[in-house]
């Protein structure tokens, strides 16, 4: 029984993680549907802004974070007009080419990285990695808890933007209607390509939080890219508390299977569920389709 | 029209005469290794594209079938010994199944919700595959190979013409499937669900049949796998690498020709061959990354729709 | 765009330079002696070696001091009176399907005089059928009972493992003389942490010591700590991990977050990147107490005939290549790769692969990482897996390990550098 709730509330720790390292997909692939499998191959190249900051400037890797998200937001303005340029100008059909392009850039990604690093794994120091907190019987990673707060602060912040701001409403609206927006005198496109800067500059928090968690190698990318869909597909596509709910629902699944008899299965486990769900609400768990 | 089935028959035998004296004759054993390697990809290519090119369902699964075909092979061997052809029939009915459970799967989602649908399924096959200890789970199994059957003194010539055989059937197959009416309707059924179902297509037989015919080739085609290795383990059957690479070797060919996924395999299995046996390195995945990116940009309807266009440009330019 | 490509386009193109170079620079080091035996054509040495993907962290190491090998032969003039020693590398990928065309290619179109297996078993096992199969000589490379089902009589592995079951038995011995009278076993599902996993079991079976807890996590585990507070749940005295770098890191940080309780005893056994110069730096404190499989350590008891001259060039090469910059575990037994082939050829005067591997078998090598025999199956006939605790280690300082006591070697006898600090708990502080 204390195992149990122990694994409960890891669980929940970790799935926050989850959602922290899937919400800016939830943006760039939930609400404006592009197919971002290079998601989490520019999410290990934040881990690696991070790492140089941590180690060179001995700056805590969360502050290192924030510090790389204007270059990311950059990165990301830039990543959507190149794919804007090569697939939503010429029309239909961007799916499996979008996929394949962004694959491309992920290897890319990834090798450009062995290049300057080489292939050995890295981490970051801070305080707060390495101790825990201890209440009643249970112990906590400090470093678990610093995904807590990062999770609930991204999404608490997302949530208000997307509801709250002019622009954060264009968003929302580019993902229902396009037409209607360009009707109103805005230009999609623009706004299309700002959230898609904020969904990548979001990644640099999530990067610093990814090294925080456990050290970083180049094509661990790899292991997050059916994670990371798996989370905001399940969700249901663009919706942002429903994306930290979706992972958390994962990270507890994950967790009890770990400390039950069975713990090689726990990849199955996570995917038969998404399975589940795509065939019963294919519009997931908290849909925007109805 | 038909000239040009003629013309294709008499392509095939040429080809399978051609590499059945090339077995007989060539004495160097590295052709036979590396064109092996060259001839699965092409096969996974073109039988890939039956669902992924015609029917625009994107299969991200290649590696899931192509691991469930190395395991049949396996399962089969340990067992019973069973000979070469037995594996690749097995081999064949099992993807055909499983094909079928992912033709229904095309009943609830469709684009990118299917793409993820299959990556999942992928990773539940490997996590249960790794949990099965009779195939050596996931410390992987060593298997021996039976001596060759004449007239074939060698295992991996005999491989090699098996896998050009495997080749010549996804083609002839791909290529029926394209000129007939099942082509046309899977065409419809790309280009408007909605609209082919209200004019009449039989949209849930024709991907159903496009989802077994398909993974019936992939799974098939991954069985020869495990007497060329004469090794198999989760991690390398079913390697995301196999997805990926047959993904863009369709697309970098084109898949609106059954030729496509042929030249565009290839093109990237005989660069990823030479890369490895020359630069051998990092630069190798860097290539494949930049290949991708070129392509899909520069020529978004790949090799085929390139040299259609040039094509194009010329008549126009010549009346 | 068009910058993005040029910029890749000159990438390979220095890499290109790169390895073509690296040919002429052998060439090009003595070159007087060279031209002095211009007309001896060199022993061309073939092998793949995983550059890229999970395992090019071992794999890069592993070159490098195969390559210092080389250059220090040909320094000396060659082999065979005077032929150089010429190395033919390629890239596996980590993977078992590329290695069938590399070792064919390597045999019949680079036809290669001597062959080594790449780094680790999964590349390593689709070329055993193989080499038997054409008679040839290969040399090992750290794969693990890879030749047990084949059976291939001129298979020769550099590593220390030892007989199957040795690598185990030396650590419940220790463990057991400590006091302890129960094991967790956790292992990664992963091909070598379930080969360990295995004879781990069986040894544990056969002296009766009860298995409180057996668990195989999957590969890509993000967070262990539910899985230690399960293990620290069950009370073991003994745990035995077999796991691999990028877990290993996490299990270590989960333990010193959770804590596996005051029963333990002994921790650790075959956690694969505790030998990795950048995993030890980023573990830094963590490592205390554990106790770990190892191959070469700077403890006194492992310096043999060129040991020391050895880590003073693969110190300074490493830092160019951008490889462990450490390169305990795996470069010096490269090197020692080359020296049985080395004292082989100059006993034999000969590159007859029957007659090399009749050397091999029937003699004691000299080596840098000591003296290696060879059982019938091609192993090593006595185990010469450390084991070691880690004691003192500071965090962030890769240096430390560069001196002797920060791992203190409690096995085998015969290297002994020091006792066993027990239980864990205390042997942390």
């Amino acid at each position: 029984m204390d195992l149990l709730l122990d694994a409960v509330v890891i669980g929940v720790l970790l799935g926050c993680f989850y959602g922290a390292v899937s919400i800016g997909l939830s943006v760039s692939f939930g609400l404006l549907d592009v197919p971002h499998v290079a998601h989490p191959a520019f999410l290990v190249l934040a881990s690696y802004g991070v790492y140089i900051i941590n180690e060179h400037y001995g700056i805590d890797p969360l502050v290192a974070g924030l510090l790389i998200t204007p270059l990311f937001f950059v990165l990301g303005l830039v990543a959507y007009r190149l794919y804007y340029e090569t697939f939503e100008k010429r029309g239909t059909d961007a799916g499996v080419r979008g996929i394949a392009f962004f694959f491309g850039v992920a290897f890319i990604i990834e090798v450009l990285i062995i290049m300057q690093f080489g292939v050995d794994q890295r981490s970051v120091t801070a305080t707060y990695i390495g101790k825990s907190w201890r209440i009643a019987d249970m112990r906590i990673p400090y470093r678990m808890l610093v995904a807590f707060a990062v999770a609930a602060a991204l999404t608490i912040v997302l949530t208000l933007y997307l509801s709250r701001t002019f622009m954060g409403r264009a968003i929302r609206a580019v993902a229902q209607d396009q037409e209607a927006l360009r009707l109103m005198g805005v230009n999609p496109i623009k706004v299309k390509q700002w959230a898609f800067g904020i969904a990548t500059a979001v990644l640099g928090i999530a990067g610093a939080l990814l090294i925080i968690v456990a050290p970083v190698e180049p094509t661990l990318d790899r292991a997050y890219i059916g994670r990371t869909f798996c989370v905001v597909v399940m969700a249901g596509l663009g919706s942002m508390s429903g994306t930290i709910v979706a992972a958390i629902i994962l990270g507890v699944a994950e967790s009890i299977v770990l400390t039950s008899f069975g713990a090689s299965w726990a990849p199955a486990i996570s995917f038969a569920m998404l399975l589940g769900v795509l065939a019963v609400r294919p519009q997931g768990l908290f849909g925007r389709r109805s | 029209m038909k000239r040009s089935n003629i013309a294709f028959w008499v392509g095939a035998a040429v080809f399978l005469v051609a590499i059945f004296v090339m077995t007989q004759v060539v004495g160097n054993q590295y052709p036979f290794f590396a064109g092996y390697v060259i001839l699965q990809f092409i096969a996974l290519a073109v039988a890939w594209s039956i669902l992924g090119g015609y029917a625009g369902y994107v299969n991200f699964g290649t590696s899931a079938f192509f691991g469930v075909g190395v395991y049949t092979a396996v399962f089969l061997t340990k067992a019973f010994e069973a000979p070469l052809l037995v594996q690749i029939v097995t081999a064949a009915v099992i993807g055909a199944l499983m094909g079928f459970a992912l033709g229904l799967l095309t009943l609830r989602m469709q684009g990118i919700f299917f793409s993820i649908a299959t990556i999942a399924l992928t990773i539940i096959i490997e996590t249960t595959v790794m949990n099965w200890r009779f195939v050596g789970g996931a410390a992987g199994i060593q298997i021996a190979r039976p001596p060759a059957t004449p007239p074939f003194d060698n295992y991996v010539q005999m491989l090699f013409f098996v896998q050009a055989l495997l080749v010549v059937l996804a083609v002839a197959i791909s290529r029926y499937i394209q000129n007939s009416w099942i082509g046309r309707g899977l065409q419809a059924l790309k280009d408007d669900e909605l609209a082919a179902e209200c004019t009449g297509v039989p949209t849930l037989r024709l991907k159903l049949l496009a989802c077994v015919i398909s993974g019936a080739l992939l799974c098939a085609i991954g069985a020869p796998s495990a007497m060329y290795l004469q090794f198999a383990n989760p991690d390398s059957a079913f390697n995301l690498n196999y997805s990926v690479s047959t993904l863009a070797m369709s697309l970098i060919g084109g898949t609106s020709h059954w030729s496509g996924p042929i030249i565009g395999a290839i093109l990237l299995g005989t660069t990823q061959q030479l890369l490895t046996v020359t630069i051998s390195s990092e630069v190798n995945v860097l290539v494949l990354g930049i290949m991708l990116v070129l392509f899909v940009v520069g020529a978004p309807e790949g090799i085929i729709g390139l040299v259609r266009k040039l094509r194009g440009n010329r008549k126009e330019g010549g009346t | 765009m068009s910058k993005r490509d040029s910029k890749s386009g000159s990438i390979s193109r220095r890499r290109l330079l790169a390895t073509a170079s690296a040919g002429a620079a052998l060439a090009a080091s003595p070159l007087g002696i060279n031209l002095l035996h211009a007309q001896q054509p060199p022993i061309r040495i073939g092998m793949s070696m995983p550059q890229t993907g999970g395992l090019a962290g071992g794999g890069k190491p592993s070159l490098l001091g195969i390559e210092i090998w080389r250059d220090d032969v040909n320094a000396k003039g060659g082999l065979l009176g005077g032929r150089k020693i010429e190395l033919v590398v390629y890239d596996d990928k980590s993977s078992a399907s590329e290695t069938p065309a590399i070792y064919s290619k390597l045999i019949d179109v680079d036809k290669v005089d001597l062959l080594f297996a790449p780094y680790a078993t999964v590349p390593t096992a689709p070329i055993m059928p193989l080499v038997k199969q054409r008679g040839l000589l290969l040399i090992g490379n750290f794969s693990f009972q890879v030749n047990s089902k084949v059976g291939h009589d001129m298979w020769f592995n550099n590593a220390p493992w030892g007989p199957p079951d040795s690598w185990a038995s030396s650590f419940l011995d220790i463990g057991q003389k400590a006091g302890g009278k129960s094991m967790a076993l956790l292992a990664a599902d992963q091909e070598f942490a379930q080969n360990l996993a295995k004879t781990a079991r069986e040894v544990a079976a056969k002296r009766n010591l009860p298995v409180v807890f057996d668990q195989a996590y999957p590969p890509n585990t993000v967070e262990f700590s539910s899985i230690i507070r399960a293990l620290k749940a069950a009370k073991p005295d003994i745990v035995y991990v077999a796991s691999y770098p990028p877990d290993s890191a996490g299990i270590l940080r989960a333990v010193n977050e959770i804590g596996v309780g005051d029963n333990v005893k002994l921790f650790g056994g075959g956690m694969v990147g505790l030998q990795f110069g950048t995993v030890m730096e980023n573990l830094g404190s963590l490592l205390n107490g554990v106790v770990n499989y190892n191959s070469w350590l700077p403890e006194k008891s492992m310096y043999f005939d060129g040991t020391k001259d050895f880590f003073e060039k693969y110190t300074k090469r490493a830092i160019e290549a951008k490889v462990d910059p450490l390169g305990y575990y795996l470069a010096p037994f490269g090197y020692a790769s080359g020296q049985l082939v080395e004292q082989a050829i100059n006993a034999t005067k000969s590159l007859d692969q029957k007659g090399l591997a009749k050397y091999l078998r029937e003699n004691t090598h000299k080596t840098i990482v000591g003296p290696i025999a060879f059982s019938a199956d091609g192993e090593r006939k006595e185990t010469a897996v450390l084991q070691a605790q880690f004691r003192g280690v500071v965090d962030k300082n890769i240096e430390q390990f560069r001196s002797s006591g920060k791992q203190v070697i409690l096995f085998p006898e015969n290297l002994k550098s020091g006792e066993l600090v027990a239980p864990f708990e205390a042997a942390r502080k």
